[in-house]
């Protein structure tokens, strides 16, 4: 040790090594010491003693042509890799261009950690140039924030933000760092571990909530698991399915649960709530006992609250405490890891050694979903969204990454795409962000590299965020994005359409930009089709190009997505068609 | 009085640090829970400060606010405490006209009925300090309206637990 160093309340000083180096190189060698490979950002006045270390060191930088993007490809390498995605910033406008970025991770609960520039500490407050408040902006949307004012913090604060952003409920956390302090040298202890004392993600399920969860589960007639983004982050498959198959309780899942039970499985209901299936919203109405995991209860899947599983007893598996009652009456929960619960709920059924009929749920089940999944054949001169999707899912090989954007190409994706391996539907559920898919396909494909990476597209949502093709060509991410384009903001329009008597309004797009010349002109490649054989052949060599494709699908503006539970409706006022 | 404006006080260990107000309040705010009263100051434990928060609503919004504040990450601590079991203090610094010696007389009396102190004295006003339940603090006011009140300042609720129960973080 060179010298004492003052004990932070929330370091273990036990042991670690201090080194004699600039904030800059603090930061960059603490995010080597935390794994990180890759960062996704646009560099600017206020970060640049960090840009320019960063040439000393082995840390792959992807530079985004918008900072949102930036945000975005780090969320969905995030997603993609189940590791901390991170990006970077200059003050002011870089800094707030991330905002949407880390409200959409905070909203679905993904680990990203933001790293922003600022004016120096003496003239925060002064209002600088490119100086923003971004602490101030962020902390409703982040999990925590930091402000650096002295650089043998860096290194400590580095660990505690990558320890709170991948621990118990996941989330962004940014660390805004002053241009003066990434100059400063000093002697910079790195810390081995970090404690935070209001902290504590590790919570086991309580033994009397797990016991009663068991005694409402196996007394059910009709019990129902419904299966949300929580499962996804704790990693419970196995744990999933095993339950399911035991208590033979169909799945259905939330849209951020999407994927975390193989949506091939007899018992897979799908997705459930505004734009679920048939069969899991009529049959949510029909069960006794709903296991919910790892979700918040969120009004686009619940529909009316009040009308929402009217039979059934609600356990509620969460980590954090505070999802609890806030939006459903539970009658039994248990704040926890979702793997931990279902682990010992399933294990304490297992003992009892029930023996299951096959009930007169499972057929039930299984004749609604017989019923409700004849195969409609499209007509008419344009490719239908169904068959588009089915085509794209028969193409893909089951590891292959999706993500979507945000409207009908969203929904249409959730309702026909089947997934079957984890973590290979990325979606921007909970803030709904248009753009989000693009960067996001980009993010996942620096973390899958070996996997294709298909953006299920909207024209309107791509036009948000295209100009990151120069991005994909310039730094060799190859994805393919493929475009239902409806010439119009489809999903305003199908709600105008429904809702409001025909009456549209600035939802036209009006088929600008042509999009296989706007793909073109980024050196990516373009293809418009309009047959399926000519789709097919576009999805086969797009996959497997080494330059990102581009597939323009015209489809008529015309096309809504059904069923559609209205916005404040029941489950049960679901439209059929 | 119905379910939803009965009164609760939570207590909240919290780090002693810049910006920790900003982010209870902001929570506050953001989820549209309503502050009656909060105050503010450092504990004997090293880097720690207590936090008295009132809010007034029924027994969903306080579970509510328990769990949104124990989630903050500088948010070490959070009980409620139930009246009854709790000792409940505010302090008020009041300034009153006081025309003439009668005045004066008459409120050097109450402020002693009230156990309060007189802290500042002028020619046509007296300050007085008084510390008890907001319910003593606010019949004080009412006492005091006719001479005619300057300027009052409330420090808004502090309160401990009566016995050995406590909020305190073990070390
Ligand atoms: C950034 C942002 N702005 C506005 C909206 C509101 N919005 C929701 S869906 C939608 C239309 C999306 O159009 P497009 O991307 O073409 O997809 P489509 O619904 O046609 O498949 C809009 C404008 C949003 N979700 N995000």
């Amino acid at each position: 040790m060179t010298k004492p160093i003052a004990r932070s309340p929330s370091m273990n000083a036990e042991d670690m090594e201090t080194i004699r180096m600039m904030g800059s190189r603090a930061l960059l060698e603490a995010l080597k010491r935390e794994g990180t490979k890759v960062i996704f950002g646009i560099p600017g006045g206020a970060i640049m003693p960090v840009y320019d270390a960063l040439l000393d060191f082995d840390i792959r930088h992807i530079l985004a042509r918008h900072e949102q993007c930036a945000g975005h490809m780090a969320d969905g390498y995030a997603r993609a890799s189940g590791s901390v995605g991170v990006c970077m910033a200059t003050s002011g406008p870089g800094a707030t261009n991330l905002v949407t970025a880390i409200a959409t991770a905070y909203m679905d609960s993904s680990p990203i950690v933001a790293i922003t520039g600022q004016v120096t500490r003496a003239m925060i407050g002064k209002d600088a140039f490119q100086e923003a408040d971004i602490v101030g902006i962020t902390t409703p949307i982040t999990k925590y924030n930091y402000q650096v004012m002295a650089a043998k913090d860096i290194p400590r604060i580095v660990k505690e933000a990558f320890y709170i952003a991948s621990t118990g409920r996941p989330g962004p956390v940014l660390i805004d760092l002053p241009r003066d302090v990434q100059t400063e040298e000093d002697e910079i202890p790195f810390p081995k571990s970090v404690k935070v004392r209001g902290y504590n993600p590790s919570i086991e399920p309580h033994p009397l909530q797990v016991k009663r969860a068991v005694d409402l589960l196996v007394q059910a007639e009709r019990p129902m698991i419904l299966a949300g983004g929580g499962v996804h982050i704790s990693g419970a498959y196995e744990e999933l399915l095993a339950l399911a198959e035991l208590l033979n309780a169909p799945v259905a899942t939330t849209l951020m649960g999407k994927g975390c039970f193989p949506e091939n499985h007899p018992l897979s209901l799908g997705g459930v709530g505004m734009h679920g299936t048939r069969e899991a919203n009529l049959l949510i109405l029909e069960a006794d006992v709903l296991l919910a995991v790892g979700t918040r209860f969120s009004d686009r899947t619940t529909g009316r609250l009040t009308e929402f599983c009217p039979d059934a007893k609600i356990i509620h598996v969460d980590i954090d405490a505070a999802e609890i009652r806030k939006n459903a009456k539970v009658d039994i929960p248990i704040v926890s890891d979702a793997k931990k619960a279902l682990k010992s709920i399933y294990g304490q059924i297992l003992q009892m050694a029930l023996k299951r009929q096959p009930s007169l749920w499972l057929k039930r089940i299984e004749e609604l979903k017989a019923q409700l999944n004849e195969e409609a054949t499209s007509t008419g001169a344009s490719l239908k969204p169904k068959e588009i999707i089915k085509t794209l899912r028969r193409l893909l090989p089951e590891d292959a990454i999706v993500t979507t954007e945000v409207g009908q190409n969203q929904m249409w994706a959730f309702l026909h795409f089947q997934v079957i391996k984890p973590r290979t539907y990325i979606t921007s559920g909970g803030l709904g962000t248009m753009g989000f898919g693009f960067p996001a396909a980009l993010g996942a494909k620096v973390a899958k590299p070996e996997v294709p990476v298909v953006d299920i597209a909207g024209d309107g949502s791509f036009i948000m965020t295209e100009q990151d093709l120069a991005t994909s060509v310039m730094e060799h991410i190859p994805v393919t994005v493929l475009i239902l384009n409806n010439s119009v903001l489809g999903m305003v329009a199908q709600w105008q359409r429904l809702f409001y008597n025909r009456r549209y309004s600035n939802v036209y797009l009006g088929r600008i930009p042509d999009f296989v010349k706007l793909a073109e002109a980024y050196g990516a490649k373009g293809e418009r089709v309009e047959a399926l054989p000519d789709l097919e052949e576009a999805i086969s060599k797009a996959i497997k190009s080494d330059v990102t494709t581009v597939i323009d699908v015209p489809i008529s503006p015309e096309e809504n997505v059904f069923p559609i539970v209205p916005a404040g409706k029941a489950l049960k006022e679901m439209l059929w068609e | 009085m119905t379910e939803s404006d009965q009164i609760h006080i939570i207590a909240a260990i919290v780090e002693h640090k810049p910006g920790v107000l900003y982010r209870v309040s902001n929570m506050f705010r953001r989820r549209g829970f309503n502050i009656e009263s909060i105050t503010v100051g450092p504990t004997e434990e090293d880097g720690l400060a207590r936090m008295t928060l009132t809010v007034k609503g029924d027994e969903y919004l306080v579970e509510q606010v328990v769990k949104q504040l124990r989630k903050l990450i500088d948010v070490v601590k959070v009980s409620r405490l139930l009246s009854g079991e709790t000792v409940v203090r505010e302090m008020a610094l009041i300034k009153i006209r006081t025309v003439d010696a009668k005045a004066r007389t008459d409120v050097v009396n109450y402020v002693e009925i009230f156990r309060g102190r007189i802290v500042d004295v002028a020619h046509e006003s007296m300050t007085a300090e008084i510390t008890g339940t907001p319910d003593k603090i606010d019949a004080f006011i009412e006492l005091m309206r006719p001479f005619g009140i300057l300027e009052d300042a409330r420090t808004g609720i502090t309160a401990l637990s009566r016995g050995l129960k406590s909020v305190k973080v073990e070390a």
